[in-house]
């Protein structure tokens, strides 16, 4: 083997190494979550979102499309909340289909999105901006 | 006559037929981009047949079937008809290529029956990631096989496929792990992961992509130095590094951990600028004779200098958290996956194509006349469509944090203009692909007839 090619291979098992470790710590950190995790209705409402692709349009934490709004925060919203979620569901508008959900599938995808607005802010309108580049984002849970 | 030469000895066709359907793939996916661009400007348009919400898989599916399946045929092309390496299993590429075909073909079904159970990006129901991923590990075998056993010393070029190789099958995986309940049922984690395995998912295919755009730099200065220099490794190390721990600036804002977004902040500052450096180096040494061996595969290249200039720009700029904050979740983000998508990967596979396709054949100049063409229209028409979601992005980060005041559907209304700016420099985008891509089409399949 060349010594350089035994420096490459040095450098990969040093980053596959570092890699590992990074992954297990991002697979097992503590989130600041509460509640903690889903309930089966609210995985219910999940597994929704993603069988009717509300990702292609709509977004939480701005991750997603850009047909729609982000409803991040839709439930808390000022005039916003559970019933305003269900008209859109029930009727649709110019760019939304109408979907034909259940009674019981509309409670779930309101549970879903309670949850995900439980989590944090989104736009974090009382991040800090620090001089170095730095945002320091407001969570939900802190004090 | 290096064409013939090529054709004669050309026995397995695989790799032609990767690139055949990875451009057939390009020029349905703008297409379906075109007909999902028009929901913005007529959302009453056929919104019961084909609705936003699934055309949208069908276009980025059709993409990343783009980009995937050329850089794979360019590598099974490169590796046989140019190193002249022979293949491990030529059987083994046979059958890389029919469970990609067939698995593209349970994609599509997928989606007509509207049994997509996945997720942005892989949308498909995801039973269909075990044989993608089986595909991915023929192609790894029977690449480690080949190498390792023909080539000594190897090139960056070659450490960037085999690594490239590696990494997608790792992300892929990883971005299936919201099927185990642990990752689904905690938001942010979940989150966290899926863009994480994203951001890396498009690192592993860059790494296949810059390793091409390096190779043909190579073949065309007829000079290896390119991809063995101290620098080139530099930089293969440096976009290793980014791939594994620089994908966090897609969820700056996503309530994780910070340190998680501090690991990202330092390592996303590093990108970026040694590419720029050497295609630089490389233009400025290049040999007038050699440029004119190879002139529209050059063309390219040369192309490929802008675009990675300016989404250089952006991209680390939107590694600033503080300018990410007012960029994230808006069409900024939109403009620099095109830039990137079309104005780096695209460009450079077209670079690659060209290049093979003057060892099986050459154009006429009724058809270089036409090349030449729809690279200024590509680029004029690439420029305007990207600066239209760069003005789009710019109103709705103004909607967002300074107009707030108006809701969702008027500011969307306020953009109409601009929506239509964006369809119409997006229909000459596609006029311009085609331009390109179907003299390559006729070549590639008049190839396959020899």
């Amino acid at each position: 083997m060349t010594q350089n090619k035994t420096y490459n291979f040095l450098i990969i098992t040093i980053l596959i190494t570092l890699f590992a470790i990074f992954n297990g710590f991002i697979y097992t950190s503590k989130e600041n979550e509460n509640p903690v995790k889903l309930t089966e209705q609210g995985l219910h409402g999940q597994r929704l979102w993603q069988e009717n692709n509300c990702w292609s349009c709509h977004q939480t934490y701005g991750l997603g499309g850009y047909l729609g709004p982000d409803l991040t925060n839709v439930y808390s919203t000022e005039n916003k909340g559970p019933m305003y979620i269900k008209a859109f569901l029930n009727s649709g508008v110019k760019t939304m289909p109408k979907f034909n959900f259940s009674e019981a599938e509309k409670e779930a995808l309101v549970t879903y999105l309670k949850f995900i607005d439980s989590t944090g802010y989104y736009p974090n309108y009382n991040a800090k901006f620090k001089p170095n580049g730095w945002v320091e984002l407001q969570y939900k849970n802190e004090k | 006559m290096d064409g013939l030469n090529y054709n004669t000895k050309m026995k397995n066709k695989a790799a032609i037929l990767f690139l055949i359907t990875a451009l057939s793939a390009l020029l349905t996916g703008v297409f379906f981009g075109l007909l999902a661009a028009l929901q913005y400007l007529i959302p009453e348009f056929l919104k019961d047949l084909i609705p936003f919400h699934k055309m949208r898989p069908f276009h980025v599916t059709t993409a990343i079937t783009w980009i995937v399946l050329c850089a794979t045929g360019s590598i099974y092309f490169y590796l046989t008809q140019i190193e002249k390496l022979k293949l491990f299993s030529n059987k083994l590429m046979k059958l890389h290529l029919i469970v990609f075909l067939i698995s593209g073909l349970g994609i599509y079904l997928s989606y007509i029956v509207g049994k997509m159970e996945g997720r942005e990006y892989l949308a498909f129901t995801p039973i269909l990631t075990i044989p993608i991923l089986f595909g991915w590990l023929l192609f790894g075998i029977n690449y480690f096989k080949t190498m390792l056993k023909q080539v000594k010393n190897w090139p960056v070029y070659y450490w960037m496929w085999g690594t490239g190789i590696v990494f997608m099958m790792i992300h892929l995986t990883e971005a299936h792990l919201w099927l185990s309940p642990y990752f689904r049922e905690h938001v942010i984690k979940d989150l966290t992961v899926q863009w994480k395995s994203y951001g890396s998912f498009v690192g592993s295919w860059n790494m296949l992509i810059y390793g091409i755009s390096i190779y043909v730099m190579a073949k065309i200065k007829g000079n290896d130095a390119i991809g063995r220099g101290k620098l080139a490794f530099f930089f293969y190390f440096l976009g290793l590094t980014n791939l594994m721990f620089g994908w966090a600036h897609h969820t700056y804002i996503v309530p994780t951990l910070p340190w998680i977004r501090y690991v990202s902040y330092g390592v996303s500052m590093t990108e970026w600028i040694i590419l720029g450096y050497m295609i630089y180096d490389w233009k400025k040494n290049l040999n007038q004779t050699k440029k004119e061996n190879y002139p529209l595969a050059y063309k390219f290249l040369v192309a490929t200098d802008f675009w990675i200039f300016i989404n250089l720009i952006i991209a680390l700029l939107f590694s600033i958290p503080t300018i990410n904050f007012f960029t994230h979740g808006t069409h900024i983000t939109v403009a620099h996956s095109m830039g990137t998508t079309i104005g780096i990967n695209t460009t450079i596979l077209f670079a690659s194509l060209l290049f093979i396709v003057s060892k099986i054949s050459t154009f006429s100049k009724k058809q270089e006349t036409f090349i030449k063409r729809g690279l200024w229209g590509f680029n004029i028409s690439l420029f305007l469509f990207f600066s239209a979601l760069l003005v789009a992005g710019a109103k709705r980060s103004h909607w967002m944090y300074a107009g707030n005041d108006t809701s969702f559907s008027n500011m969307q209304d306020s953009l109409f203009w601009v929506y239509t700016a964006f369809f119409v420099f997006g229909l000459a985008l596609t006029t311009s692909i085609s331009f390109i891509g179907l003299p390559i089409l006729k070549k590639l399949i008049n190839s396959l007839r020899v």
